[in-house]
């Protein structure tokens, strides 16, 4: 059970194999937003020059797939909940969807590698519990492109809270129908739900909203 | 082999009591992958199981910290005997059939959500984060072991039976939530968890709700097995761990 998340990935690695993206933007000093910019640490402007934005950094994390559910990016799950330098640090604050997600471990080294690959050389990761993620965190974009691929999004302030069920007005991602039914709380992975529809009668799945 | 810990800071006696109780359950429904009488329930139990092995991930990690002796939440998963162990014999009880498996995961989730949402008002700032965490995944077994209650009890006469059966079997183990010992009244002290009887009256109501829809009786014995949260187990717990820890024990330390 040893937790990936806690631990602070500062090992050495080969310089990036791959350009800035593009060939543009990439470590240019003009466009870039970092806070450490413009000689506040004196004689450390060589390596602050060198230090992507915090914008761009973002932008790097928008381009790395969820590993369960590849259609939308950790950015747009709404687990990425903090980018900031430390010095020469990187910090990336992440939180998880449910507590024994597998996709946890795999999320944290695509981070990493991404990243790197990127040429942040100090990366360290940190976990945050709290506040806990919620569903509510996932992006418009996201939410659409869930649809898209034939899950439906979930509905917001209908988390469970261990009462009794009530059925959901769920949309049949393929067909638009809300005849609809759940097959199962469960689905396979931990956020998601089974569901079917009665009138095209496929099946599908639900996010749940937590 | 020490019967109790006492030397253990409150926090990290209550963490483990936490940790060990969400571990053996889990590990206890894990049992049924690939053996479920359905492709849905296989698929929810193997995530429930995998939700109460992630928060047992916090609680243990939480009890090493508290510790504070260098061990691992994986050191105490591993690495401990029977008398070590803090978890409610309830959730140590042996599968049985689908019906008991339903009807024990039933009788703890009304238990562990109302712990759960009390711990978020914790005063110690990484149960509290816990607990707001685990107590969203709690919700939605409460409402999954609810419904199934209902399901089976107020369904055939043999899923009537059967359910009836393993409350009456169950039954017993559910009085040990609600007695606290010296740690617990520490822990009321200084305002980390609540008293284990004052989740009572909340568990009552939810429960006798769900039992009397599923046309169900509960006991009226009120006998409570107890010595859990002590260390003093049923003989099954043994068997469990002889599983759960044979690979760290044939292979000290191997990683994967």
């Amino acid at each position: 059970m040893s937790n990936l998340l806690s631990t602070q990935m500062n090992r050495e690695i080969p310089p990036p194999l791959t350009p800035p993206r593009k060939g543009e933007g990439g470590f240019n000093v003009a466009e870039s937003s970092s806070p450490l910019r413009g000689g506040v640490r004196g004689g450390g402007i060589e390596q602050a020059e060198s230090q992507p934005s915090i914008k761009e950094i973002w932008s790097w994390l928008g381009e790395i797939p969820d590993p369960e559910i590849p259609v939308i990016s950790l950015v747009d799950l709404g687990i990425i909940r903090k980018v900031a330098w430390t010095g020469d640090t990187l910090e990336v604050t992440v939180t998880p969807t449910y507590s024994g997600c597998p996709a946890t471990g795999v999320i944290n080294f695509e981070i990493d590698r991404h990243l790197r690959e990127r040429g942040i050389q100090k990366l360290a990761l940190k976990r945050q519990l709290s506040p806990a993620w919620t569903t509510a965190w996932i992006s418009a974009e996201g939410r659409e492109k869930l649809a898209e691929y034939g899950i439906a999004p979930p509905i917001e302030g209908t988390a469970a809270c261990g009462g009794a069920l009530k059925p959901l007005d769920v949309s049949c991602p393929r067909c638009g129908s809300k005849e609809t039914e759940k097959i199962s709380q469960f689905g396979s992975t931990p956020c998601k739900a089974s569901y079917r529809c009665t009138e095209c009668l496929e099946p599908f799945d639900y996010f749940k909203s937590i | 082999m020490s019967r109790i810990a006492t030397d253990m800071p409150p926090l990290a006696e209550f963490a483990l009591r936490m940790g060990d109780t969400c571990l053996i359950l889990g590990h206890r429904n894990s049992e049924w992958c690939g053996h479920s009488p359905a492709l849905e329930e296989d698929i929810a139990l193997a995530n429930t199981a995998l939700d109460l092995i992630g928060q047992t991930q916090l609680w243990l990690a939480l009890a090493a910290e508290a510790e504070g002796r260098g061990r691992t939440a994986d050191d105490f998963a591993f690495l401990r005997d029977v008398s070590g162990f803090r978890n409610l014999l309830l959730v140590e009880q042996p599968n049985g059939d689908f019906g008991r498996t339903v009807m024990r995961q039933f009788l703890f989730d009304a238990w562990h959500l109302p712990m759960l949402k009390a711990l978020t008002q914790s005063s110690e700032v990484r149960v509290a984060e816990i607990a707001e965490k685990a107590s969203k995944e709690a919700a939605y077994h409460l409402e999954r072991s609810g419904d199934l209650v209902i399901r089976l009890g107020d369904g055939t006469r043999e899923s009537h039976d059967r359910m009836q059966v393993a409350l009456d079997f169950l039954w017993p183990y559910t009085g040990e939530m609600f007695f606290g010992d010296a740690v617990d009244d520490e822990l009321v002290r200084a305002g980390i968890a609540p008293a284990p009887e004052s989740l009572k009256p909340a568990w009552e109501a939810h429960v006798g709700s769900i039992l009397a829809e599923a046309t169900l009786k509960a006991p009226e014995r009120s006998y409570a097995q107890k010595g859990g949260k002590r260390g003093v187990h049923s003989e099954h717990l043994g068997y469990i761990l002889a599983e759960m820890q044979f690979l760290q024990r044939a292979y000290p330390g191997a990683k994967w």
